[in-house]
């Protein structure tokens, strides 16, 4: 292996920390998860790699989920909400530029979906997508609602807690990212078979949003501040010895 | 040099679940007037260079059954092999492709396709030769964490044969289930199977 691909090497995942395929307690994991192990190797161009997204691409609404899908002076109905934050890799360092992609069910807890049957009515201005880049330091920020609970066929009285599903993207594709971000002091949260697949008590917590009354829009919209952490490279002391001195 | 530790935990991944087309194909799932487009829906133009193929296929769960809410994403080289990424260093990937793919499964059947190019292939800057191959992340209801894994291409018997990834695969009767197959005229077929005899090998990159 040459010093170059050792360079630019990623950080092999943390299984430990992530979620495992196979969590029993969510049963579509059951069937839907890999028995072998999985084959390891040190990440090559095709995972350092990643495809790159113009920020032409973004129209001026669409990290404006209170506006985006709603008709001409209308806006969607339920709690205003506003959520940022910073995307950093896992040495620390700001990922500018990255496409975040975001989804939800609309304040009563209903996504606008073919395959969604909760008797939850529609918000016939809330589409449920948006996304965003973040900009040089890594931050990030979007205006929505906040989403409700809803049930799902898990078990017989299955809820989900409100969440937001997030879509990152980091300049590798080995970066590559899906997660949901919870809202502080919600009681679902710790019921949630597919929240705690996670295996540690901190992994949790750092899905959870923090209320930001800093960010708060006053008489407008709640802040709530979401840092999320991408795989970072393989760091040697050498590399980090001018942060030292 | 002695490697450092990380200072931070990477982000715990959870499901994308069965509504992902909500946030990452929002038209195909029937939301409209938000994107011009869905990202990732058309990879290649009429000015895109080389060979014109299409990759098909179907997830399959533990029971057989098609995964009809599976969301693929696709990363390749261009057809000289290069990637249009900023972290290439050997060349200049081709400006009318961008190597990026997103394909949701069909609703009804799990049936994906993509229209792409064959990709290239070039030798590393050590010296190592990759065969061509697609690198395929797949996420899903009951996926908690996205699976990782490498299409190559049945046909391409002599790179393959000298491909570092593949020729350290220890279980040498689960290779093929890496390999795309052809069905002529630039048509392959690409099954990927989460459990069972046929299970895909999956990477940990």
């Amino acid at each position: 292996m040459s010093s170059e691909t050792d360079q630019h090497a990623y950080l092999p995942r943390d299984r430990d920390w992530q979620p495992p395929a196979l969590a029993p307690a969510y049963k579509t994991s059951v069937a839907r998860s890999p028995r072998q192990a999985l084959l390891a190797f040190p990440t090559t161009l095709s995972e350092e790699s990643g495809p790159v997204f113009g920020h032409s691409m973004l129209g001026p609404r669409d990290h404006d989920l209170l506006h985006n899908f709603a008709g001409d002076g209308a806006s969607a109905i339920g709690p205003r909400i506003v959520v940022h934050g910073q995307l950093r890799d896992q040495s620390g360092r700001a990922v500018p530029d990255a496409l975040i992609e975001v989804w939800q069910a609309n304040a009563g807890g209903r996504y606008r979906h073919h395959n969604e049957t909760y008797i939850a009515p529609l918000d016939p201005n809330f589409g449920g997508c948006g996304r965003c880049f973040t900009d040089a330091n890594g931050h990030y920020e979007f205006y929505s609602v906040h989403p409700g609970a809803y049930p799902w066929p898990n078990g017989p009285n299955s809820w989900r807690p409100a969440h937001i599903h997030f879509s990152v993207f980091g300049p590798a594709f080995a970066q590559r990212l899906i997660t949901q971000m919870y809202f502080e002091g919600d009681p679902l949260i710790w019921k949630c078979p597919i929240v705690t697949a996670i295996p540690t008590r901190q992994g949790v917590d750092s899905l959870i949003a923090k209320l930001d009354l800093d960010a708060t829009l006053p008489m407008d919209s709640l802040g709530y501040r979401f840092d999320i952490v991408l795989r970072g490279q393989q760091q040697t002391s050498f590399e980090n010895r001018s942060e030292g001195l | 040099m002695a490697k450092l530790p990380p200072e931070l935990h990477e982000s715990p991944s959870q499901t994308a679940g069965p509504y992902v087309h909500i946030g990452l194909t929002p038209i195909f799932s029937g939301i409209d007037g938000v994107f011009e487009e869905d990202p990732g829906s058309r990879m290649i133009n009429a000015d895109t260079l080389g060979q014109r193929i299409s990759v098909s296929g179907c997830v399959y769960d533990g029971n057989e059954a098609p995964l009809a809410d599976a969301l693929i994403e696709i990363w390749q080289a261009d057809a000289a092999g290069l990637y249009p990424s900023p972290r290439e260093d050997r060349g200049s990937a081709d400006p009318n492709f961008g190597g990026w793919g997103r394909c949701p499964a069909d609703l009804a059947t799990g049936e994906f396709r993509f229209d792409t190019i064959k990709p290239g292939s070039l030798a590393d800057t050590d010296g190592s030769r990759a065969a061509p191959h697609i690198t395929v992340w797949i996420v899903a209801r009951g996926i908690n964490i996205g699976l990782h894994t490498r299409l190559y291409f049945g046909d391409e018997t002599e790179a393959n044969a000298a491909d570092p990834i593949l020729s350290s695969i220890v279980a040498r009767e689960r290779i093929d289930t890496l390999m795309a197959r052809s069905e002529g005229e630039g048509r392959y077929r690409f099954d990927i199977h989460l459990q069972g005899p046929h299970e895909t090998i999956f990477f940990d990159i």
